[in-house]
C-alpha cells in the first residue's frame, strides 16, 4: 500500500532538498559570479551578488596568458584515457571476484580499498623518483598510467558490486552453449553490465578529471591539464580571484556539462541493483 | 550419439562429500531422470556431467571418450537451466543463435537453423522480441530452442519446469517428451518432483544424500523399490509404511502398502475411522485412522461416500504388500 504523505510535509522535503541542493551548489555559484567581476570587486568586503558591473575581461586575460585548449587536451587525455586503461584491466578483474571468488576474495577487496585510505602524499618520493627514472616525468603517459593504478581500486569496487547482480546461470549458459572466457565477457556480461560500466566509466572520468595531488606534482608544462591550470593563477603573493575564478570556472565547465547530460546514466548506475 | 558413463563419480566441496561415487551407464537416445529431495546432490551431479563443475575424483566418459577435464564448451551437451539463462540483451533470434555464432557458422545458415528450430517450438511470432517481453512458457521455449540448435549429443535439464505454474508444467511436460520422441537424443533430466520423473523418464535414478538409492524404469520402482527411501519417494500419495505387531505377522520390520492397494472391504482385517477425507472427483483419499497401526492413506472410488468420523474396514490387495528389514531394505518375497 503506498504510504500517504500529505501535501505540507511534501512541501517541507522539497524545500529542504532545496535548500540543500543550493547549499551544495553555491560555491561554485559564487566560483562564477566572482570570475565575471573586477578583481576589485572580488575581494570587496561588501560583496554584491548579481548587481556588478559584468565583465569579461579575466576570460579574456586567463586566455592571453595561459594556452587553455593545451591544458584541456591535457585533461581528457589523461582522464579518458585512465578510466579506459582502468576498465581494460578492471573488467576481468571484477568478472573473476564476482563469479569465480576464492577464499581471499574479500580481503583483497579490502585490501586494495585500503590503498585508497593511505594519504597520498606518503608514496609521493617514490613515485616521483620512479617517475623521474623512467622518463615519465611530465608526460601524458606517466599520469594516465599513475590515475589509472589510483582509481583501480574504485573500478574495480564498483563493476565487482554491478557483476555481483548478474545471475552466474546465464555466463554459465554461455559456457555450455560454446563460449571461450574471451567471448563469455565480450558478449554476454559486458552488454549485460553496461550501465554499471558507464556509470563506472563516468565518475572515474569526472575523478581523474579533478585528481590535483598527483597532476600537480608529476606535471610542470607539457602535460599540465586544467588542475594545473587553475593553480598556476593561485599565487602566494596578493591572490586574482577574479581570475583564479574564471579560470576554475573553464576547468569545472566540460566536466559540469558531461555530468549533466548523463545524470541519470549516473544515478541509475550508482544505484543499479538497490532496488529490482 | 550420446552414451554417457559414470565411473565412481566424487565430489567434495571444502571437505563435504556430496557426491560419494557414483557408477551410472547412460544409453544414447535414453530419457533419464535423476530425483530425490532437495540436497540428494542431483543438480551437482548434472552440473558435474556438464562440466560446470570439477570433478573432485572417477571418470565421465562421453561417446567413450574421457570427458572429465574438458571445459563444458567442450563436451558437445545443452543445458537448460531452471531460471532459463536468457541473455537479457538479445533478441530471440540472437539467444537462439548464439551457440551456433560461438561455433562461427555462417550467418546465413545460422538463419536457417534459428528459423527451423523457432518453428518446432512455435516460437516464430517472436523471434525479434525479447525475452522480457516473453511469458515464462515461452522463455522456456527459448532455452529449449538454444539447446536444440546445437544438435548436442546429449541435453541437460536442470528442474526446467519449476518456475512455471501448475497447468503450464503439465503442457510443457508433454511437449519435452514429444521433443526426446521426434529428436531421439539422450536427455538427463533432474527434478525433485517424482510425478514428472514417472511420466517422463525411460529410466529413473533415485538420489539421496550423494549417493544411487535405485535405477529402473518407472513401473520397476513403482512395483519393486530397493529400500524404504525409493518406496516412500516414489508413488503419489506417498505409500503407508506401519511398523509393530502388524508387520512382525508378515516377518517384517516395516510393512509398505501403497494407498491404491489398499481395498474397502467389509470383513477387512484393518478397522478404522475415517479422519479426513479428499474427493477429488475422480478419486477420493481417505485418511484412516486404524486400531493398532495409526492412519493409513487410503485410495477410493471417485464416488465413495464416506466422511469424517465414519467407521470402515480396510484389506490390502493381496500380492501387493511390500516388506522391509530393520534397516531398510526390501525383503525378497
Amino acid at each position: 500500500m503506498a504510504r500517504h504523505v500529505s501535501n505540507s510535509r511534501k512541501a517541507v522535503v522539497t524545500a529542504l532538498a532545496w535548500g540543500i541542493g543550493l547549499l551544495i551548489f553555491f560555491p561554485i555559484l559564487w566560483t562564477i559570479l566572482t570570475s565575471f567581476k573586477t578583481e576589485g570587486e572580488a575581494i570587496n568586503s561588501h560583496p554584491s551578488f548579481l548587481f556588478f558591473d559584468w565583465t569579461l575581461e579575466n576570460y579574456h586575460t586567463v586566455n592571453e596568458r595561459s594556452d587553455y585548449l593545451g591544458h584541456f587536451w591535457n585533461s581528457v587525455v589523461i582522464a579518458v584515457g585512465s578510466t579506459l586503461v582502468g576498465l581494460l584491466i578492471a573488467i576481468p578483474a571484477a568478472w573473476s571476484m564476482a563469479f569465480v571468488p576464492g577464499k581471499r576474495t574479500k580481503d583483497l577487496l579490502m585490501w586494495m580499498l585500503s590503498t585508497k585510505m593511505m594519504p597520498a602524499v606518503g608514496v609521493l618520493v617514490p613515485i616521483y623518483l620512479l617517475a623521474r627514472d623512467t622518463g615519465l616525468l611530465d608526460t601524458k603517459l606517466g599520469l594516465v598510467i599513475v590515475l589509472t593504478l589510483v582509481n583501480l581500486p574504485i573500478i574495480v569496487w564498483m563493476l565487482y558490486t554491478y557483476f555481483k547482480e548478474i545471475p552466474g546461470e546465464i555466463l554459465e549458459a554461455a559456457r555450455m552453449d560454446g563460449a571461450s572466457l574471451g567471448s563469455e565477457i565480450l558478449y554476454v556480461l559486458t552488454p549485460m553490465a553496461v550501465p554499471g560500466i558507464a556509470s563506472t566509466l563516468l565518475l572515474n572520468v569526472i575523478l581523474a578529471w579533478n585528481e590535483s595531488f598527483w597532476t600537480l606534482n608529476l606535471t610542470a608544462a607539457n602535460s599540465a591539464p586544467l588542475t594545473a591550470f587553475i593553480a598556476s593563477y593561485s599565487s602566494p603573493e596578493g591572490l586574482f580571484y577574479a581570475k583564479l575564478s574564471a579560470a576554475s570556472t573553464m576547468a569545472i565547465a566540460p566536466i559540469l556539462i558531461l555530468g549533466w547530460f548523463s545524470q541519470k546514466q549516473l544515478v541509475r548506475g550508482l544505484t543499479f541493483g538497490a532496488v529490482k | 550419439m550420446g552414451e554417457i558413463v559414470l565411473s565412481d563419480v566424487r565430489k567434495s566441496f571444502g571437505g563435504v562429500s556430496i557426491i560419494q561415487g557414483i557408477d551410472l551407464t547412460i544409453k544414447d537416445g535414453e530419457f533419464v531422470v535423476f530425483v530425490g529431495p532437495s540436497g540428494c546432490g542431483k543438480s551437482t551431479l548434472l552440473r558435474l556431467i556438464a562440466g560446470l563443475e570439477d570433478t573432485t575424483d572417477g571418470i565421465i566418459a562421453i561417446d567413450g571418450r574421457d570427458a572429465t577435464r574438458l571445459p563444458p564448451a567442450r563436451r558437445g551437451l545443452a543445458m537448460v537451466f531452471q531460471s532459463y539463462a536468457l541473455y537479457p540483451h538479445m533478441s530471440v533470434r540472437k539467444n537462439i543463435a548464439f551457440p551456433l555464432r560461438m561455433a562461427g557458422m555462417p550467418a546465413a545458415e545460422q538463419d536457417r537453423k534459428v528459423e527451423a528450430a523457432a518453428k518446432v517450438l512455435n516460437l516464430t511470432p517472436y523471434l525479434d522480441r525479447r525475452p522480457s517481453q516473453l511469458s515464462g512458457g515461452q522463455r522456456q521455449r527459448v532455452a529449449i530452442g538454444r539447446a536444440i540448435v546445437r544438435e548436442p549429443s546429449a541435453f541437460l535439464f536442470d528442474e526446467p519446469l519449476s518456475n512455471l505454474d501448475a497447468a503450464l508444467r503439465v503442457s510443457m511436460r508433454q511437449e519435452i517428451s514429444e521433443l526426446h520422441q521426434s529428436l531421439k537424443t539422450t536427455m538427463i533430466y533432474v527434478t525433485h518432483d517424482q510425478v514428472e520423473a514417472m511420466t517422463m523418464a525411460d529410466k529413473i535414478v533415485v538420489l539421496n544424500a550423494g549417493r544411487i538409492e535405485q535405477v529402473g524404469s518407472p513401473l520397476e520402482l513403482y512395483k519393486t523399490p530397493a529400500n524404504l527411501f525409493v518406496a516412500g519417494f516414489i508413488g503419489s500419495p506417498k505409500m503407508n509404511f506401519i511398523e509393530g505387531a502388524e508387520a512382525a505377522k508378515h516377518g517384517a520390520h516395516t510393512l509398505g502398502v501403497r494407498p491404491e492397494h489398499i481395498a474397502i472391504a467389509a470383513d477387512g482385517p484393518w478397522k478404522g475411522v475415517v479422519g479426513i477425507s479428499e474427493h477429488l472427483g475422480s478419486d477420493t483419499f481417505l485418511k484412516v485412522q486404524v486400531d493398532g497401526m495409526g492412519p493409513l492413506t487410503v485410495r477410493a472410488g471417485g464416488e465413495v461416500e464416506l466422511h469424517y468420523g465414519d467407521a470402515v474396514s480396510l484389506a490390502a490387495q493381496p500380492g501387493k504388500l511390500h516388506r522391509f528389514d530393520a534397516a531398510g531394505h526390501t525383503l525378497s518375497a
